[in-house]
């Protein structure tokens, strides 16, 4: 049977995958393992509902209930001493369970231990903002929210932070192509020129490397050079690459192959 | 109702024209001492600031989207373009998350030349950061002098990857290059003639008056509202918390140099400036070790560069001209790239502006699942909101000054 791909996710995809390659995993290992670890989660456990927690690359990892969010970071930092919200992000995992992954890089200065809380919520699902405990969440998950759509309660100013206040369309999600939607294309020209000027401009070109040879307004062409605006035609003759100024220019001195130096004693 | 279109500016819902004292000023993004794309929205009581709105987003070129179609290694030079200033660090910090989740040991010749680069751009920021603060507050006379020390520094960095600004010159795995023959005696040429120079900076702003009543006492962060907005580096060191990575949590070889953490508890411009003054002292300290290091190395013939992992590194050159299956799996690791095992990881690595951490999520493909860069003057230009009421309109320069932002990382 053929390998189910999620439909709706337009990120680049690798074109070859051997049929029988397993991808190897980065060990987690229990957090029983680590002594601070493991107080901490016995604190967090206490009153919170914990899913899975792990250590995995040095840190811990805990997942945590969505509506706990603002319990279990107060606790962290009051009792724990996890003092510095580092990051705050999520992960889109719409295509794959419809379900976001929100997670928290929290850093505690006195135990040099770094957790990551993580929770999953729905796609429509609000998260209790952290703002009231950390001033660095504001901004985050501003970010969050113009990157993801992801909503907050209790933000005191909800607004996107990256992106242009009207803008359509969350730029970080799975669904979101990589060179821009319909209304990313049209953007700047409705903005700019009125929606009457679509057909004289046409949409934007948002793919950086798009190059069209017969278009002699936008893009020239190395070797077969033609005025602008001209028409094209096949037998244009070839235009030999050179110097503007033959006779050379002050103070600036051409290369000459003759006189460059090769290093040569590179691989000692 | 005002048309947004037409080539009108769109406001959002900023009345300019108001019945009240309070007036609205509109600073940036285009204002040199904006350092890049700021643009901050003011409420002014007569010269003093009730409100700041820091607004960003003006430099966003979507590098997170970009991370998760690109492989690994195609995302190194797009790193470069996020704090710019020292372009290394950036490079540094995603070699590193990538070799934390393959599980690498680098050689230990690569770790030295990483950690030369590392400290030489650290002097290079903190050198144009010198530079522009003093241009702001109009000590046009330092400027000249960091920027021509700042050359020197790009020149060397030149000489080891033929770039002067976005360097890429930091591998997975390793570094991709040994360092020329006459790199270590320009350095140290160099190194000996920096304490002159930072002496010449100190002797024109330390006890200069203009200076002084720009820095002092103004923009004064207090610990917990630093540690509140998650900030780092510098920053964070003037405001009391002795917190360095490259001390606490110290990678490469940090923990074999000996060098100390400059810290105040002042909290203020000044504290900063002193900070980022000190800190140029222990770099060259470091840089000084780093040498020795170098040498001892070249003794015990360690000339590794890369690290030996068939599976997600490309053999040595030679091995790749002369056996076939390296040049097979250097092929495919050309084409399809490397993928690292699944898991995620957070690396943080201390950059010349802060904490610099990269979140990486991998799904076991050659493309990241998510990236999320750390920055650490996203959260620097965030507390301008806290920190800049009560201030007057000349403080606020000072303070964006003093903060080192670089909105090729804010914005990323």
């Amino acid at each position: 049977m053929r390998r189910y791909t999620p439909k709706d996710d337009v990120q680049k995809k690798p074109y070859y995958t051997d049929r029988y390659w397993v991808a190897p995993q980065v060990p987690k290992y229990p957090v029983e393992e680590d002594e601070v670890f493991a107080e901490d989660l016995k604190a967090i456990k206490k009153k919170f509902k914990v899913d899975d927690a792990y250590i995995q690359v040095e840190q811990m990892v805990v997942y945590i209930r969505s509506e706990d969010n603002f319990g279990v970071l107060q606790l962290m930092r009051d009792e724990l001493g996890y003092t510095q919200l580092s990051e705050l992000s999520a992960i889109d995992r719409l295509a794959e369970r419809g379900q976001f992954e929100v997670f928290y890089q929290m850093l505690s200065m006195q135990k040099r231990k770094r957790v990551r809380v993580k929770m999953l919520i729905d796609e429509h699902e609000a998260v209790n903002s952290v703002e009231k405990l950390f001033r660095s969440a504001d901004w985050a998950e501003r970010e969050m929210y113009d990157m993801f759509g992801i909503k907050l309660n209790n933000h005191p100013f909800p607004k996107r932070i990256l992106m242009p206040d009207d803008w359509e369309g969350f730029p970080l999600r799975k669904t979101y192509p990589l060179q821009g939607d319909e209304f990313a294309a049209w953007y700047e020209v409705d903005k700019i020129f009125g929606k009457e000027a679509r057909d004289i401009i046409g949409p934007e070109l948002r793919d950086s490397a798009m190059v069209d040879r017969y278009d002699t307004k936008r893009f020239a062409r190395l070797g077969h050079e033609v005025p602008y605006g001209a028409e094209f035609k096949a037998d244009q003759p070839e235009t030999p690459l050179g110097y503007q100024e033959e006779e050379g220019v002050f103070m600036i001195e051409k290369f000459d192959e003759e006189k460059s130096v090769v290093i040569s004693d590179r691989d000692r | 109702m005002q048309q947004t279109n037409r080539l009108r500016p769109f406001f959002e819902n900023i009345t300019f024209e108001r019945d009240d004292n309070e007036l609205v000023l509109n600073f940036g993004p285009q204002h040199p001492s904006a350092h890049g794309q700021l643009r901050l929205m003011l409420h002014l009581q007569q010269e003093q600031i009730v409100k700041a709105h820091p607004d960003v987003g003006y430099l966003h070129r979507g590098m997170e989207k970009m991370a998760e179609n690109m492989i690994y290694n195609e995302f190194m030079p797009t790193t470069d373009r996020m704090d710019y200033i020292a372009s290394s660090s950036n490079n540094y910090g995603f070699a590193l998350a990538v070799e934390k989740l393959i599980g690498l040991e680098v050689p230990r010749r690569a770790k030295v030349i990483r950690m030369m680069l590392l400290e030489i751009n650290r002097l290079m920021s903190h050198l144009f950061w010198l530079a522009t603060t003093a241009l702001d507050i109009g000590a046009m006379t330092v400027f000249l002098y960091a920027f021509r020390e700042r050359e020197y520094l790009m020149d060397l960095v030149e000489d080891y990857c033929g770039a002067r600004l976005t360097h890429a010159a930091i591998r997975i795995g390793g570094v991709p290059l040994d360092i020329p023959d006459n790199f270590l005696g320009d350095l140290k040429k160099f190194l000996d003639k920096l304490p002159e120079n930072i002496k010449d900076y100190e002797d024109l702003l330390d006890q200069n008056r203009i200076w002084k009543m720009r820095m002092e006492n103004v923009g004064v962060i207090p610990t917990e509202m630093a540690l509140s907005w998650g900030c780092t580096g510098p920053m964070l060191r003037a405001s009391g918390v002795k917190w360095d990575i490259r001390k606490e949590e110290p990678y490469e070889l940090y923990d074999e140099v000996d060098f100390d953490i400059p810290w105040s508890d002042r909290g203020d411009n000044y504290a900063r400036y002193k900070i980022y003054m000190a800190e140029m002292r222990e770099s060259a300290k470091i840089l000084y070790q780093t040498i020795d290091m170098y040498n001892e190395t070249v003794k015990n013939n360690q000339t590794e560069l890369m690290a030996h992992a068939p599976q997600y590194i490309s053999a040595p050159k030679l091995d790749i001209m002369t056996q076939n299956y390296s040049l097979m799996q250097h092929f495919v690791l050309v084409t399809q790239g490397m993928r690292p095992p699944v898991g995620e990881v957070y690396a943080a690595t201390e950059s010349p502006k802060g904490e610099l951490g990269y979140f990486i999520r991998s799904e076991g493909g050659p493309y990241p699942y998510r990236l999320k860069v750390r920055a650490p003057s996203f959260w620097h230009t965030g507390i301008l909101t806290d920190l800049l009421p009560g201030h007057y309109i000349p403080d606020v320069v000072s303070i964006i000054g003093t903060t080192n932002i670089v909105f090729g990382e804010v914005d990323r």
